[in-house]
């Protein structure tokens, strides 16, 4: 099989992979990450376990990846070319993008994976919370191409 | 004082559900090569960067497929969205734009980055917890919700 029709096929099932997860962990449900966000409320600490686990399984693999991506020449298992982010700088955009992305996930409950899951179960005020997040996607995009043209 | 929710706290499928979002992060690390971060990949489908559009678009169906699946062999678990539709799109709106600027959201710097032992990523997340706590603290207990 050709290799990029390979990446299309393993990338799909760690979209569904992920998806599943989302769903098992009960994170596909805003009103269970707002039970995490309400600190003053009656907590459920659920959500920092869901955290632990999904980290629980990466952190070995990342720090594996990291250590023989040279011995590797830099290629994963199929042959596609390994793509770490590599900035270690703290600035502006990753602090106000960072808080204001806080708010919103406050103010409804969702974030960008579970609001794609949610949507694929047929929630209509999933779509529409999607909706807009891929418009403040789009909006970004052209303000940075805009920016980078100048 | 933390009063924790017994009823509503799930440990263990919590623990299990986590494990399979870091097995998918690893499927993509291993085999793709690329960060399982959503923000990234849903958003950077707006660039249209040469042989980065594929995967991501078979990803995101991955995602959209998850509850087709699901529902294949079990009823699917609640989904209870409490916010009105102009608070959703305002929501939205913010989670979409914040994300990007921030390169990253609670997939791809709260569980990859935490992975990476990356201090952007670290700090990231941080700040969209603390303003996430902080939102619900104003929304739930200062305005009465």
């Amino acid at each position: 099989m050709h290799q990029s029709k390979l990446s299309l096929i393993s990338a799909f099932a760690a979209g569904l992979v992920f998806s599943l997860g989302l769903l098992a962990s009960g994170m596909a449900n805003p009103e269970k990450v707002l039970g995490f966000l309400d600190l003053a409320g009656v907590w459920d600490p659920s959500l920092a376990l869901v955290m632990a686990g999904a980290i629980g399984v990466g952190l070995p693999v990342f720090q594996l990846v990291g250590a023989r991506r040279e011995k590797w020449r830099g290629l994963s298992l199929i042959g596609e070319n390994i793509q770490l982010p590599t900035r270690r700088d703290i600035d502006r955009p990753l602090v106000i993008g960072s808080l204001v992305f806080g708010i919103g996930w406050g103010l409804a409950g969702f974030c960008p994976g579970p609001a794609i899951v949610a949507t694929g179960a047929g929630a209509i005020k999933a779509v529409i919370f999607t909706a807009a997040m891929l418009a403040g996607m789009g909006i970004f995009h052209l303000l940075s191409r805009r920016q980078a043209s100048v | 004082m933390i009063t924790i929710d017994w009823n509503a706290f799930t440990p263990w499928s919590a623990l299990a559900g986590g494990a399979l979002i870091g097995l998918a992060t690893v499927i993509l690390l291993l085999l793709n090569g690329r960060i399982a971060g959503i923000s990234g990949i849903v958003g950077g489908l707006f660039g249209r960067a040469a042989g980065e559009t594929g995967w991501r678009l078979t990803f995101t169906l991955g995602l959209l497929a998850g509850p087709a699946l699901w529902a294949a062999f079990h009823t699917l678990p609640p989904i209870q969205i409490e916010a009105d539709y102009p608070l959703l799109v305002v929501a939205g709106l913010l989670v979409g734009l914040g994300t990007r600027y921030a390169s990253g959201c609670t997939s791809g710097h709260g569980v990859c980055g935490l992975s990476r032992l990356s201090p952007r990523s670290l700090v990231a997340t941080l700040m969209f917890m603390g303003a996430g706590f902080t939102t619900v603290y104003v929304t739930r207990h200062l305005l009465g919700g």
